[in-house]
Formats: C-alpha cells, sequence, structure tokens
C-alpha cells in the first residue's frame, strides 16, 4: 500500500512533527499552570486550613494526573522525533541544542518524574510540609522544562553565538551565555509561560462556571474555584498583551518577514503603515483581497512613527516568504482570544466589584465557552511563529527541506498515519475521562487519587454532602 | 586534545550508565505488564499496578536522558541509528503511550470493556516496548549501512533472526525483573505465585542470554576476536563466568524462601554483566566497525558544558530518586492502596 499520498518525505515529515508536537503541546500547556494553582491550593490549605482547599487540591489532582501522563508519553515521542525525521538537522545542530535539551532533562524531567509519586500518592507517607515540598519541585520543575526548550526554539528563530564547521557543516558552540539566552529567549519564555497560566484559568474558569450554571452555588469549592481562576484573567490577560506586544516587536527586529506575513504587509510603504484588520491573503498575486484596514496605525504598533516608510514582503524573494494565509490568520485567531480573555477578566472584575461574581450568568456563560480558548490561542500563537519562520529551520542558516532525514515518503506516510490513528484514539479516551472528573462537583470528603469510584464504597462516608444543596445530584451516581 | 579523548570516553560511560538504569528501572515495571496475563482478577492487578504506580514516571525519564544524551554527546549516532531504526523506535514510542495512558486511565474506566481495552493496551504496550527495546540493540550489534553522515541502508534492515532472538530475550529478562520487584512488593498467594513465574522468565532469560551470547561473535569479525581471539579471551572471560555464578546463585534465592530482595538484587547484577559483555563487544565503536565513539563525539566545548552539569546533577537525581524509592518502600497493603 502507497501511505506517501503522491506528497514528498520532507512535507510528511513536517506534518508529522507539527501533529505530534501540537498533540504533546497541548498538556504541558495545561499542566505547568495546573501544577501551580496545586501548589497554591496545598499551600492555602496547609496556611488557613480550610477544608474547601484540600478538596480542590484533591479533585485538579486527579484531571493533573491524567493530563501529566498524557504530557509524558507524547513527550518521550518528541525526543526521539528528531532523530527519526530530522536526522541531518539532529547532526548538524546537535553540538548546539543538545546540551540544552539534556539539561532540561537532568534539571526538570527528573525534578518533576521524581516527586510527581509524593505529589500524587505521598502525602499520609511523608507528612504534609514534604508532600509540600514535593508540590513546589514538580511546579517548578515544569517551568524549568519550559525554560530550557522554549531557550531551544528561541535559539533556532534567532541563532547566535554559534560557528559553522567547514568541514562537517555542524554549527559549533562558541558562546554558551549567548546561546542560552539568544535575542528571542526572554520574550518566548515570558509570552509561553503567561500563556500556560491563562490557558489553566480559564479551564478552571470554565469547569467553576459550569458548576455555577447547574446552580452549585452552596459548593464553597465551585465559589473558589471560579473566583481564583477569575483572579488570574483580570490581572494576566492584559498582562499577556502587552507581553504579546513586547515579543511581537522582538521578532519584527530580528524575523521581520515573519512579522510582515502575520500583518499581511504584501506591500512596501512609503508614507504611513496601515494595520490590516482583516482580508483574503493572495500569496502567489502577492497581495490582500478585500482588506479592511485602518490607514497609519500599523506604523505606531511596530513603534514607527505615523508616516513611516517600511519595506513589505515584495522586497523578500518568493523562495524565502512564509506561506502567509496561515500566519496572517494563526496571528488573528490568537490576538482575537486573546483580547476575548482580556473582556472576561474585566467583565468579572466588574461583577465582583458589585457583588455578583457567582450570580452573573451571563458572566458564567461566557467563561464556560472561553474554557478551551487559552488551549487554541497556544496552539495559534505556535502555528503563527514556526509557520512564520519557515522555509528556515534554524534561520537564516539551515533550511526545512535540507534537515529531513534519508527516509522514503513511504516510512513517514506510514508512521504519520499510526501516529494519527493511536493519538486520537487515545488522547480522546484522555479528554473523556478528564471531562468526566469535570463534570462531577468538587465534594467534602473529596476522593483521591487511587479511591475508586463505585455507589457500594461511597454510600454513607459523606454525611456532610446532603447539607450543601443539590450539588451531588450525579456526583455520586 | 587528550582531554577531549578523555571527555568523549566519560560521556560514552555515562551514558552507558543512563541506559543501564533505564534498561533496570523501566525493565522491571515493564515487566509487571509483561506479567499482567497471567494474573487475571481485577483485584491482583490492580496490586501489580500500584507497586509500580508512584515511580514509573520517573523509571522512564531515564530513556529520555538516554536519547537526549545520544543526541546531545554523540549527534552523528543519534542521526544515522534513528532513521537506521524507525520502524521498531516509532513501535516503541507508541507502545509507551499506550502502556503510560493505561496507569492513570485504566482507574477512570467505568465500563467493563474500557478497562478490558486498557489492561490490554497496558500489556501490549509493555510487551511490544520490550521487544522493539531488544530488536533495536540487536540491530546495532548486527550492523547498520553508512554512507557518508548519514544512514545508507533500507527500512527493513533492522529485521533479522539475531535482532528479533534479542527482541525476545528483553522480554523475558523484563519479566524476570518484575516478578523479582513483585517478589518483594507482595506478600501471601501472590507471592508465591510470582515467585514460580520467577524461575519461569528466569530459566528462559538465561537461555536466551545463552543463546545471543553464542551468536555475537559470528556477526563480526572485531566481536570473534575479543571474545575467542588468545590473549583476549583471558581479560573477557570472566563475564561468561560470573554470570554462570549469579545464575546459579539466583536459582538458589527464588527456590528457598525468605530474603525477598535477594533475587531482584541478583537479576540486577545479570543485567549488568550482559551491559558489560555488550560493552566488550561494542568498544570502541557507538556505531560497531562503522562509527568510533570520537567520530560520533560532539565538540568538546558541547561535551564540557553538559558534564560540569552531569557530575553534579545526576548524584542529586540519584538522590531524590532514591528517597521517592524510600517513600514507598516495603510490602503493600493490598486492602489500602494509594490515597
Amino acid at each position: 500500500m502507497d501511505l506517501s499520498f503522491g506528497v514528498d518525505a520532507v512535507l510528511l515529515a513536517r506534518i508529522q512533527f507539527a501533529f505530534t508536537v501540537s498533540f504533546h503541546f497541548v498538556f504541558p500547556a495545561f499542566t505547568i499552570g495546573l501544577a501551580s494553582f496545586l501548589t497554591v491550593l496545598n499551600g492555602m490549605y496547609l496556611w488557613t486550613r480550610d477544608e474547601t482547599y484540600l478538596q480542590l487540591f484533591k479533585y485538579w489532582l486527579k484531571i493533573f494526573a491524567i493530563s501529566f501522563a498524557m504530557g509524558v508519553v507524547s513527550g518521550i515521542v518528541m525526543s526521539y522525533q528528531f532523530g527519526t525525521n530530522w536526522s541531518v538537522f539532529s547532526d548538524l545542530a546537535g553540538p548546539v541544542i543538545g546540551p540544552l535539551m539534556a539539561y532540561e532533562v537532568l534539571t526538570a524531567f527528573f525534578l518533576e518524574a521524581g516527586f510527581l509519586g509524593i505529589m500524587l500518592f505521598g502525602r499520609e507517607k511523608v507528612g504534609n510540609t514534604l508532600h509540600m515540598v514535593a508540590c513546589v519541585m514538580v511546579a517548578v520543575g515544569t517551568a524549568i522544562s519550559a525554560t530550557w526548550i522554549l531557550s531551544v526554539n528561541s535559539w533556532m528563530q534567532t541563532p547566535v553565538g554559534f560557528s559553522i564547521d567547514p568541514d562537517t557543516g555542524q554549527f559549533l558552540p562558541e558562546d554558551w551565555w549567548a546561546i542560552v539566552f539568544n535575542p528571542s529567549f526572554p520574550y518566548r519564555l515570558a509570552h509561553t509561560l503567561t500563556a500556560a497560566y491563562l490557558t489553566t484559568a480559564f479551564i478552571v474558569g470554565g469547569v467553576g462556571a459550569w458548576h455555577l450554571l447547574k446552580g452549585r452555588v452552596l459548593n464553597k469549592g465551585v465559589l473558589t474555584m471560579f473566583s481564583m481562576a477569575m483572579w488570574m484573567a483580570a490581572v494576566v490577560a492584559p498582562l499577556q498583551i502587552i507581553v504579546g506586544h513586547e515579543h511581537g516587536l522582538n521578532t519584527y527586529e530580528y524575523q521581520p518577514t515573519k512579522v510582515l506575513a502575520m500583518e499581511g504587509h504584501f506591500d512596501s510603504y512609503e508614507d504611513g503603515v496601515p494595520l490590516i484588520l482583516f482580508g483574503i491573503p493572495d500569496q502567489a498575486a502577492g497581495e490582500m483581497r478585500y482588506a479592511v484596514e485602518i490607514p497609519r496605525i500599523g506604523g505606531p504598533i511596530l513603534n514607527k512613527p505615523w508616516d513611516a516608510q517600511m519595506d513589505g514582503l515584495d522586497t523578500v524573494p518568493d523562495e524565502l516568504e512564509p506561506p502567509v494565509g496561515i500566519v496572517f490568520w494563526s496571528f488573528r485567531v490568537m490576538v482575537g482570544i486573546g483580547l476575548l480573555m482580556t473582556v472576561v477578566g474585566l467583565w468579572s472584575l466588574v461583577s465582583r466589584v458589585r457583588g455578583r461574581l457567582y450570580d452573573d450568568r451571563w458572566l458564567h456563560r461566557a467563561a464556560l465557552v472561553m474554557a478551551p480558548s487559552g488551549l487554541i490561542a497556544v496552539l495559534a500563537g505556535w502555528i503563527t511563529t514556526e509557520v512564520g519562520r519557515q522555509p528556515f529551520v534554524v534561520y537564516g542558516e539551515l533550511l526545512t527541506a535540507e534537515a529531513a532525514s534519508p527516509l522514503g515518503a513511504a516510512a513517514v506516510g506510514a508512521s504519520l498515519v499510526a501516529f494519527i490513528l493511536i493519538y486520537f484514539a487515545i488522547f480522546g479516551a484522555g479528554v473523556v475521562y478528564i471531562l468526566r472528573l469535570m463534570a462531577t462537583p468538587p465534594l467534602p470528603g473529596q476522593r483521591g487519587v487511587r479511591e475508586e469510584p463505585g455507589p457500594i464504597r461511597t454510600a454513607g462516608i459523606m454525611p456532610a454532602e446532603h447539607q450543601t444543596g443539590d450539588m451531588n445530584k450525579e456526583g455520586t451516581a | 586534545m587528550e582531554i577531549s579523548l578523555d571527555l568523549t570516553v566519560a560521556w560514552a560511560l555515562l551514558l552507558a550508565f543512563a541506559v543501564y538504569v533505564y534498561v533496570i528501572l523501566d525493565g522491571f515495571d515493564l515487566g509487571i505488564g509483561i506479567l499482567y496475563p497471567f494474573f487475571p482478577e481485577k483485584r491482583d492487578r490492580d496490586l501489580l499496578m500500584n507497586s509500580v504506580a508512584p515511580v514509573w514516571d520517573g523509571n522512564e525519564t531515564w530513556l529520555v536522558l538516554g536519547g537526549g544524551g545520544l543526541f546531545a554527546a554523540f549527534p552523528l549516532a543519534y542521526a544515522i541509528i534513528m532513521p537506521a531504526v524507525y520502524p521498531p523506535v516509532i513501535a516503541m514510542l507508541l507502545a509507551l503511550v499506550f502502556r503510560g495512558v493505561a496507569f492513570e486511565f485504566r482507574w477512570r474506566a467505568a465500563r467493563l470493556f474500557s478497562r478490558w481495552f486498557w489492561d490490554a493496551a497496558f500489556i501490549g504496550g509493555s510487551v511490544v516496548a520490550a521487544l522493539t527495546q531488544g530488536i533495536i540493540l540487536g540491530a546495532l550489534l548486527q550492523g547498520i549501512e553508512v554512507d557518508g553522515r548519514a544512514y545508507g541502508g533500507g527500512w527493513w534492515d533492522w529485521l533479522s533472526p539475531f535482532s528479533l532472538l534479542c527482541g525476545a530475550a528483553v522480554v523475558a529478562g523484563y519479566g524476570l525483573l518484575g516478578a523479582c520487584w513483585l517478589n518483594m512488593k507482595i506478600e501471601g498467594e501472590v507471592q508465591q505465585k510470582v515467585r514460580r513465574l520467577a524461575r519461569l522468565f528466569g530459566i528462559a532469560t538465561v537461555a536466551f542470554i545463552v543463546a545471543v551470547s553464542a551468536a555475537t561473535p559470528f556477526l563480526e569479525a572485531a566481536y570473534f576476536d575479543r571474545w575467542l581471539g588468545w590473549p583476549g579471551i583471558l581479560y573477557v572471560a570472566p563475564v561468561p563466568v560470573l554470570v554462570g555464578l549469579f545464575t546459579l546463585l539466583l536459582a538458589r534465592a527464588l527456590l528457598a524462601d525468605g530474603r525477598d530482595w535477594l533475587p531482584f538484587v541478583l537479576a540486577l547484577g545479570l543485567f549488568g554483566l550482559c551491559f558489560a559483555g555488550l560493552g566488550v563487544s561494542m568498544w570502541p565503536y557507538v556505531i560497531p566497525t562503522e562509527v568510533t565513539l570520537w567520530e560520533a563525539a560532539s565538540p568538546y566545548k558541547s561535551q564540557l558544558f553538559m558534564f560540569v552539569g552531569a557530575v553534579v546533577l545526576v548524584p542529586v537525581i540519584l538522590a531524590y530518586t532514591g528517597y521517592a524509592y524510600w517513600v514507598f518502600r516495603g510490602k503493600l497493603d493490598p486492602e489500602k492502596g494509594y490515597h
């Protein structure tokens, strides 16, 4: 059977990488924030001894365990994808990015995995204090992991601190400090971590909103999680707009072509740069069709004067342009969601001030709809930056098309089909299990990770539940 | 230049250590999956899985260190080996996906069918992961065709009777490790059953070690000279002799009751000896008889930058990994599980 679909091996390898990395990143994007949220909940419990926090900790811990497992197994795949599908890239760039990834394993993966068992199962065995330490270690581990892998990605976007071996063509490290703290790294790290926290905040807020809409207004756990999530949204969403803007300016400095594609500037401008809101990019013709634009705003957004002169994509050779349509639209999806998140965050502040945070049903509906928005925005953002640096894999230095493994299209196609079938089946099931857990409200006497659901065992051990309203109607069914 | 040579050897040893730690640690938890078919009762299966639930994730991280370390310290080897063993590597990764999620999904499965499905995923994933790891090892030992700085063979070259033999050997060996681990962690009737399985898998493992060892010298002239040439045979002879000794000790420990930790330790020793034998065969190559360690090594600056961190961090990792094992030490209480 021919599984190459008449497409060349490089494109199939790119699709495979994009598919596996997108599926993978969904889980860290959620668990980076969730690990911190759990640590805060556990800390609040130890500080206040309010059982609500413990109840919420156990509730989200079960969801965390599933998400984390899916993140780990899909992540192991990533650590081998470089060699299996991008062996030329591995050989050439290995001396520079290999050590950074080794540091990620040594400083982050072991830390997370080593303390995860204690975080999930060990409270009774090690006591509250060491259990809290384990939670902090897992949360810190997720952030360290993001730091290293974003340093790697950023170096591929803005490579510095290296020379090229004249014999082998390998990238040779010259200045590790410059490599790790390459020009786009601080911006990308801040933007991505903030995005992860926002993603988690909106998922937690969405779950809270769901239970509020179900009328579980007497469940203190529901109120607390919704309130905490909305605080996060109100504070972090506006911050993210500023961070994202700074990241964009940095990109314009080092990868101007990407920003031209994001903004849809096919044309050069002599007197003032417009801001193109929407349009249909036609890359073959090199023009934006049906453009809706605001004159002169585009300059100040890129820190240029009102009457700025700017080179457009018409000054870039065709073979060095990224696919403009994908970049233009994925960027708009990300920005649009970011703005909506800010609206929800500010709306929650207004409701809170008015004392209507828990009975503003339209806010709850909005928060519910926005629950997965962070995940969509994160993927759209990564599509923007990864497609936007094409045709290069190491920007300006190594072309993607020259970095792939010497594999036949059939081999790559067959493994791609296997990945797609298995990932959808497995992670689909995982999402169903997570949604099922989310659909039950947090209850007093919340069960732990390994305490099984079942009507016989739970009957009668939660005498308090009937006093807290109807929240458990389907909770124990 | 001399320092650079030493650093390359140091990295080879460090990576060998990481792979060994991976093999013994994930070996016993993959072994649990291999033994699952012998325990059809849900209650027993819960117990088996709980014996590794807090540690499997850390165990698997050593595989990432092995792959990541190879990428970083010997990028050329990583770039040649991965395409050469593309199908088994992809199969191994997908198998690990199945069994990894089964740890969590099994407990969330509401219906009988889905529980059955995730049990099957756990078994299938564990067996295929072990099998493909052995196949990858066999494919590496039997030789990989190199063309310039890239893999030069076809995409079925890895498949041979020898690589399949290595695959079966690893399945048997992980089964032995798993049984010895459970022998430490479990009491009562289940423990008795585990001990019987340990004997079974022990016999199979030793038989496979003999078969693989007998076949290896005939794969490459260099292996033959090293193992059977004179006077080299005097230096390498202790390895097979010690394998025989450990086999006897293991048999005795599994036949007598008491000292439940002993079979596990002896099984680790057996794996260590196989590993030493592997080192004897491959040295000084990373891809036997094609690419030496030094040819594949990343530049001095790359190796040094990582080495500084590894020297500090690996002991720290071993310390807190040891602590995590210590926390969950002792026999499991089947009534309790973890909360």
